[in-house]
């Protein structure tokens, strides 16, 4: 039997209450709300206490699609990826790098945010960059 | 946030307006009413009763859209009454003769008659808020989500600085970000103008010291600079890509298809795209239009920096591998620029990480306010941004002793009505917002069977005396239209909203609150009006149930 605790950060709104994740024999447990952090002080709001349901939802995506003639089909990460390269060049190419655009995602780090922004303007070459801050 | 979220509990005096935080954000409501406990005094302006109301010593309840009225209501007694900072005005702003001459316009009785507050609560507010030691102001999308919601902080900003109520512990104009890293996100330059730090995209400076950084090249097919013209904000790649100016997007882990204004717009706009590719954890409505899915990562699964809403900047840790094949989503963007970069012969450095912290070590080489994180420091210190170097400490409240600007500026703003009116057709202003059980367009909460069990279907909140007058009962499904489309969903009559006013949370795909909204945007911020369009709400005509009735 594997137990342990991985202290992270609650995924809902902005307020950021530290939670445990609990994992037992690679399984996801319910969070444990961290009593240090300063805000949330040990306590988790009930989305919180929730926040490990939807990891282990049937529904996660654990393959790439693409769609062929209107329907996904389950593809390996190169043929995915060499896809997606080759259409946003294509339109880059015939369109300009203005034609296309990024959303990033107030869910995801900042890492990922700050990669992504550097993708469009740095490599692609539009600042048509945005996310749901104002939704 | 101007102010750290654990001040809040010492502030004197703490107005909530355009937030429902008990159901919003818990943790800081909690806070709030902390406040209350060791004798804070409440002020909730809300046009809906919100549960914050309740524990309020004054509630006062405004008409949809009309804060700026009320606001520079309060401005115009606070000043007829002598009871401004004098001091901190003359030491820390400018422009008090310029909003003194416009809130003269703003008389209790033509306040009342904009926003239905009458002269006595107006007086009231003004009093506790300008008599408090320390006032905060709390607000969130409520104040924002207007076509003049730009003028609504502003205002809010000049009673903050009236009353010397910023710069100071437990104070502060202190908007609540609504989800886990939208800080963040705006904080690292997922914004059309601005690269990380807010550094403007056309300040020349700006972008020579990110092409350094990044060894942008004009050799090989590169462009050979950063684009300078800022870009479309995300309703307007809506309307570009329906316009067909926008032929391909690349969406990580969004959902515009339920979370933008006028959905059915936003779906035609995204099926016009000759090529999407959605990064997400879930097929989701907007992931079902993509040509390309690519499977991320959960937060259980994510390792890297997230930051709440008052500037902390915390680490999330990987407790579990992703399932199947998915990945992380910071390996997923470094393959794509890879894969582009190979393919074009065109390099800029620094698509190799082995790790998020090598990420943040680049962010905070290039971003002033971030200059001083680090995975190690974020291990045994609590920092929040401004940290500017490895021995800042971080800044608890901003804008003490002096402003960004230098000194603070008053801006005047005049109050101006919502882009759209009620008229015969449409009699109701609806607002729309979240409820505690969920969270935004629900593709976590409603995968969640807690969340699930507690509220599984959409509602349209509806005034007793309204309800009674269209016949409408409690839980009867009506229809709920506006000049954008219409949906079907279940009543629920209840005081908390006003009459004239219903609320839809818009969570619910089935039942989706954005199918009815408008696309009319604020100026300057681009926001959408989501909290005041006109609808129509009538009982439901089905014929079938009729016949059976006849039967």
């Amino acid at each position: 039997m594997n137990y342990r605790t991985v202290l992270t950060i609650c995924p809902y709104c902005g307020c950021g209450c530290g939670m445990y994740l609990p994992v037992l024999d690679g399984c996801l447990g319910r969070p444990i709300p961290d009593k240090t952090h300063p805000l949330s002080q040990g306590r988790l709001c009930i989305k919180g206490w929730s926040a490990h349901e939807h990891v282990a939802s049937k529904d996660r995506l654990t393959k790439p699609l693409v769609k062929t003639q209107g329907e996904f089909k389950e593809v390996g990460w190169d043929a995915a990826l060499d896809l997606v390269a080759a259409r946003l060049l294509k339109i880059r190419e015939q369109h300009g790098p203005d034609s296309l655009a990024f959303l990033c995602s107030a869910k995801c780090t900042n890492e990922e945010n700050f990669l992504l922004q550097k993708f469009a303007r740095a490599v692609i070459g539009t600042n048509n960059v945005d996310h749901c801050a104002r939704l | 946030m101007t102010n750290s979220a654990p001040e809040i509990e010492d502030a004197d005096c703490i107005l909530v307006t355009g937030s429902n935080t008990s159901e919003n954000h818990p943790l800081i409501s909690s806070r709030i009413l902390r406040a209350k406990r060791k004798g804070a005094k409440l002020i909730v302006v809300e046009p809906r009763r919100i549960h914050l109301a309740r524990f309020a010593d004054v509630y006062a309840r405004q008409k949809p859209g009309t804060d700026v009225a009320w606001l520079n209501g309060l401005v115009h007694i606070i000043l007829a009454e002598g009871w401004e900072d004098r001091e901190f005005i003359a030491a820390r702003t400018e422009g008090i003769a310029r909003l003194r001459e416009q809130v003269a316009g703003y008389p209790p009785a033509r306040v009342e008659a904009i926003t239905g507050i009458s002269p006595a609560q107006l007086r009231e507010i003004a009093r506790l808020y300008a008599s408090a030691a320390r006032a905060s102001i709390v607000y969130a999308m409520g104040i924002t989500q207007h076509t003049h919601g730009t003028d609504n902080v502003l205002a809010l900003a000049n009673l903050a600085m009236l009353t010397g109520n910023i710069g100071k512990r437990s104070s502060g104009v202190n908007p609540l970000r609504g989800q886990n890293n939208v800080q963040g996100a705006c904080d690292m330059g997922g914004l059309p103008n601005v690269l990380s730090g807010y550094q403007p995209v056309a300040d020349p400076k700006v972008r020579e010291k990110f092409e350094q950084a990044w060894g942008i090249e004009a050799a090989g097919g590169g462009s050979g600079s950063l684009p300078a013209k800022p870009g479309l904000t995300v309703v307007e790649m809506a309307n570009a890509a329906a316009e067909g100016a926008v032929k391909g997007m690349y969406i990580m882990a969004e959902n515009p298809i339920l979370s933008d204004p006028d959905v059915n717009h936003a779906r035609e706009a995204l099926q016009n795209l000759e090529f999407l590719v959605v990064q997400d954890i879930f097929l989701t409505e907007t992931a079902a239009l993509a040509d390309v899915v690519l499977p991320g990562s959960s937060f259980a699964e994510r390792d890297g920096t997230v930051t709440s809403t008052d500037r902390s900047v915390q680490r999330m840790r990987r407790a579990i591998d992703p399932p199947g094949a998915a990945r992380a989503d910071w390996e997923i963007v470094c393959d794509v620029a890879n894969r582009v970069q190979r393919n074009t012969q065109h390099a800029t450095r620094g698509w190799n990480y082995t790790s998020p912290s090598q990420i943040m070590d680049e962010i905070a080489r290039l971003t002033p306010s971030y200059g001083g994180m680090s995975y190690e420091r974020l291990e045994r210190e609590w920092l929040r941004w401004p940290c500017r170097s490895l021995d800042d400490p971080g800044t608890e409240f901003l804008h003490q002793g002096q402003f960004t600007r230098g000194r603070g500026l008053f801006t005047p703003v005049d109050y101006r009505e919502p882009a759209e009116k009620i008229d015969e057709q449409y009699p109701f202003i609806l607002t729309t917002g979240r409820i505690v059980f969920h969270y935004h367009t629900g593709t976590m909460t409603r995968r969640s069977p807690s969340l699930e069990r507690e509220v599984h279907a959409g509602f349209v909140e509806l005034n007793p005396d309204d309800a009674q007058q269209r016949g409408i009962r409690d839980g009867e499904m009506v229809t709920v239209a506006s000049r954008r489309g219409k949906i079907e969903i279940k009543a629920q009559v209840t005081p908390t909203v006003s009459r004239g006013v219903v609320f839809i949370p818009f969570h619910f795909a089935e039942s989706a609150a954005n199918v009815l909204t408008t696309r009319a945007l604020d100026p300057v911020a681009k926001i959408p009006e989501y909290k005041v369009c006109a609808v129509s709400v009538d009982r439901c005509q089905h014929p079938e149930v009729v016949m059976k009735c006849q039967v």
